[in-house]
C-alpha cells in the first residue's frame, strides 16, 4: 500500500548518498526512522537487518513473508528476525511493492545467470562481505549474509509458480521508510549489477535519511 | 538400493550424501512435509541458497528439472523425478511458538515420542552436530508442500497437495551435508499436528549425461553444472 511520509528532509538527523557499488552499514536506534530514496529510479537497495544486541538474530525473509501471508513488502510490513522478533516496520512507501524473494547478486550466481566469464564483476555480496570485514566490530561474517530485501525491485510470482523480473514500479525520487522497533544494524548494498535489464543496465545512487525517534 | 529407512512425522535426521547418490523421499500417507537444508561438508559456509536457486531458474516452485544451488553457483542436487509437482522453499519453518499457538504445546515430559517438535529446533539440533547454529540456517526446502501466490502476493497453502506414495528423487552432483525434519509445514492449517511419515531411500545414481534433462532444462543449469564440474575437477588434483 502506498503511503507518503510526513517527515521533512530538512529535519533529518543525517543523510547520505550511497553510490552504486558501495555499501552502507550503521546502527539505527529503536524508534528512529530510515528513509531510502531511489534517487534516479529502478535501482535496487539490497538490505539486511540485524538485532544490534544479538547479531545472530537477523532479518528473516521467510518468517516475514509467511507471517504476513504475502510475498511482497510495503507499508505495514513487519520485518521479523529468525527468532520471531520485530526488527522494524515499513511506515511509508511511495512504490507499493518491494521484493524479498530474489536475494542479492553474487559473483558466483552471476556466472550461472549470465555467463561464466562474468565471475570477476562486482556484486552485492562482494559489497556485503567488504562491509562486514571493514566493520568487524559488529562481529558479522559470511554466514550472516543471508536472504535480503531488494527495496525498489519488482519480482512478481505467478499463480502457477513462475518468477518474473518485471520492470520496476519505482521511479526517480520514490522512497520507502521504516521505523526501527529495536536497535538494529542496517546493512545496505547499493546494487552494482550491470547485467540485468531491470535497472536498464545502469546502476544509480540511492540516498538514506535518518530521523530521530518520536518526531511524528 | 543402498539403504532405506522410515522417518516418522515430527522427527529429524541428518546425513552426508556423496555426489553420485540418488536420494528418494516417499510421502507414505500423503500430506507429509520434509524440511531440508544442504551444506558443503568440506566448508559449511557454502550452503543452499533458495533465492539463487529460484531466480536463476525463474521459478517459485521446485519440481523435476530444477537444480538446487549453493551460494557459490554450484549444484548440490538435481530433481530428477517428481510425482508431486510442486515443492515450497519460501515459507521457512515452524517454531515453538507457532506450533504451540496452532496445535498446543505438547511437552516431551507428558507426551514422550508424541510431543510436537518444531522445524526450527529440529534444524538447530541436526545442524549443531556439525558446528552449525542459528546464524547458519537459511530458507529451507519444504518437500511435498505447495504454497501458491495470487496476483496481489497473497500466499495460500494447498491442502491435500501431496498424495500417498508420492515421491521426489534428488540426484546429488556433489558431496552434501543434508539436514532434514518431518515437522509440519508452517502454513499447514490442519486441526491436529500433522505427523506424515516419510521413507528415505539411497540409491546409486547414474551420472548426468550431456543431454541430461536437469542440465538442459535451462541454459543457466548448463553453467551451474560447469561450475560444479570445475569444483570436482579441482578436488581430484593430487595434494601438495
Amino acid at each position: 500500500m502506498r503511503r507518503e511520509s510526513e517527515l521533512l528532509p530538512g529535519e533529518a538527523l543525517r543523510r547520505q548518498v550511497i553510490p552504486a557499488g558501495d555499501y552502507w552499514i550503521d546502527i539505527l536506534d529503536q524508534g528512529q526512522c530510515l528513509r531510502i530514496v531511489d534517487v534516479e529510479g529502478n535501482q535496487s537497495a539490497d538490505t539486511l537487518f540485524f538485532n544490534a544486541a544479538d547479531v545472530s538474530d537477523h532479518y528473516s525473509a521467510v518468517d516475514t513473508v509467511r507471517a504476513q501471508r504475502n510475498v511482497y513488502l510495503s507499508t505495514g510490513s513487519k520485518l521479523l528476525s529468525t527468532s520471531g522478533n520485530l526488527l522494524a516496520e515499513l511506515v511509508a512507501d511511495t512504490v507499493g511493492r518491494h521484493d524479498t524473494i530474489g536475494g542479492a547478486c553474487a559473483s558466483e550466481s552471476n556466472t550461472v545467470r549470465y555467463a561464466l566469464e562474468k565471475r570477476t564483476m562486482h556484486s552485492c555480496r562482494d559489497s556485503f562481505l567488504l562491509a562486514v570485514a571493514h566493520n568487524d566490530r559488529f562481529g558479522l561474517g559470511k554466514r550472516d549474509i543471508t536472504h535480503n530485501i531488494n527495496f525498489f525491485m519488482n519480482v512478481p510470482v505467478t499463480p502457477d509458480g513462475g518468477l518474473e523480473f518485471a520492470d520496476g514500479l519505482s521511479g526517480p525520487g520514490q522512497y520507502v521508510e521504516l521505523r526501527a522497533a529495536m536497535d538494529v544494524i542496517v546493512l545496505i548494498s547499493n546494487c552494482p549489477q550491470l547485467n540485468n535489464p531491470c535497472n536498464a543496465y545502469n546502476p544509480t545512487p540511492i540516498e538514506v535519511l535518518i530521523w530521530e525517534s518520536d518526531v511524528r | 538400493m543402498l539403504y532405506e529407512t522410515l522417518i516418522e512425522g515430527g522427527k529429524h535426521w541428518s546425513l552426508t550424501v556423496r555426489g553420485g547418490t540418488r536420494l528418494r523421499l516417499i510421502d507414505r500417507q500423503g500430506g507429509a512435509n520434509v524440511g531440508m537444508l544442504f551444506y558443503n561438508p568440506q566448508n559449511t559456509l557454502e550452503r543452499y541458497n533458495a533465492p539463487d536457486t529460484l531466480k536463476c531458474q525463474h521459478t517459485f516452485k521446485l519440481t523435476k528439472g530444477h537444480c538446487l544451488y549453493s551460494d557459490m553457483g554450484r549444484i548440490f542436487c538435481s530433481i530428477v523425478d517428481d510425482t508431486v509437482g510442486w515443492h515450497d522453499t519460501i515459507c521457512g519453518n515452524s517454531d515453538k511458538a507457532l506450533v504451540a499457538a496452532r496445535w498446543g504445546d505438547r511437552t516431551y515430559q507428558q507426551y514422550r515420542n508424541d510431543w510436537t517438535q518444531n522445524g526450527y529446533d529440529a534444524f538447530l539440533v541436526e545442524g549443531g552436530k556439525y558446528g552449525l547454529g542459528r546464524r547458519d540456517l537459511a530458507a529451507n526446502v519444504n518437500w511435498f508442500s505447495k504454497v501458491w501466490v495470487a496476483a496481489d502476493g497473497a500466499m495460500t497453502f494447498a491442502a491435500g497437495h501431496s498424495p500417498a506414495g508420492g515421491h521426489v528423487d534428488l540426484r546429488f552432483e556433489m558431496d552434501s551435508l543434508v539436514l532434514m525434519h518431518t515437522c509440519p509445514h508452517p502454513l499447514n492449517p490442519a486441526a491436529d499436528y500433522p505427523r506424515g511419515p516419510v521413507v528415505v531411500q539411497l540409491h546409486k545414481a547414474q551420472p548426468a549425461s550431456q543431454d541430461d534433462f536437469c542440465r538442459n532444462s535451462r541454459p543457466e543449469n548448463v553453467r551451474g553444472f560447469a561450475n560444479t564440474a570445475l569444483y570436482q575437477a579441482c578436488r581430484c588434483l593430487p595434494e601438495g
